[in-house]
């Protein structure tokens, strides 16, 4: 690819900004891939802190036990790309506010581990800011049978699913499938992001 | 005719978000309801009702994140 064209995709992902709702198996890794590809400005939300049973599949670290996600991931971007701009926020999304820390990125991932609240707060964001793109994630446990993933697509939201997957109640969370569906989400922010560029 | 998830099935007057689910067979808690790319809150399924040519998506919210 010629120099331009790249200074150009790197010039407008350095200008784009991503809000991210839960620093899980998907956010902690979305938020890494994002940060190596080149977005600008991240907004980070999580009110947990590191435990030993994350390190299967989250991008933390056995010295990070105990610490907020929070930080402990803001760390990590650091040593990847000092110059992004990170905005943290260390508490749960209350509902009736969940869209709150999220009005003024480009677009949000849902990252959120519970079915209740991925549905809650894709349906707050939906109806209090119709004109943000979303990517959600479901079907996030198990391993194995990668080609069952797509993306569904309705308006502003996208859904990255896996349809026949079992909830994490029934299943075994694994690096791999929770990565996969991770930088799946990731991706599409790069497709959204870039969209004019094509 | 609506289309549910891309697949397209008979139109029937006066149906509602709550029959349509249940003629779906779709009886899962958590799902997402959009007809025409409009979000339809849970809480309107039993009085929203479907008009003739939607495009209905349903997507199911599985827990895991």
């Amino acid at each position: 690819m010629n120099k331009q064209k790249i200074d150009k995709i790197m010039k407008k992902l350095k200008k784009s900004s991503i809000g991210i709702a839960g620093l899980g198996g998907l956010g902690s890794n979305a938020a890494i891939a994002l940060a190596r590809a080149g977005v600008g400005k991240l907004v980070l939300v999580d009110f947990d802190k590191v435990e030993k049973s994350n390190l299967n599949r989250q991008y933390f670290f056995i010295n990070q036990i105990g610490k907020k996600k929070t930080e402990a991931i803001a760390e990590n971007i650091t040593k990847i790309n000092p110059d992004i701009k990170i905005e943290l926020l260390n508490s749960k999304l209350k509902k009736g506010e969940m869209e709150r820390p999220f009005k003024k990125v480009d677009l949000i991932i849902e990252a959120l581990d519970n079915a209740e609240t991925k549905k809650t707060f894709i349906e707050e964001i939906l109806t209090k800011l119709p004109e943000k793109p979303i990517i959600g994630a479901s079907g996030v446990a198990g391993y194995g049978a990668s080609d069952r993933i797509k993306t569904i697509k309705s308006g502003k939201l996208y859904i990255c699913y896996d349809e026949k997957a079992k909830s994490s109640n029934e299943d075994i969370l694994t690096a791999p499938k929770v990565c996969l569906m991770a930088n799946w989400q990731a991706n599409i922010a790069l497709e959204i992001l870039l969209e004019e560029n094509k | 005719m609506i289309t549910v998830n891309k697949r397209e099935i008979e139109y029937k007057e006066d149906e509602t978000v709550t029959d349509l689910l249940k003629r779906m067979k779709y009886n899962f808690p958590l799902i997402i309801v959009k007809i025409n790319k409009k979000i339809i809150p849970k809480k309107k399924y039993s009085e929203t009702k479907i008009p003739d040519n939607s495009d209905i998506a349903v997507i199911h919210m599985i827990s895991g994140g």
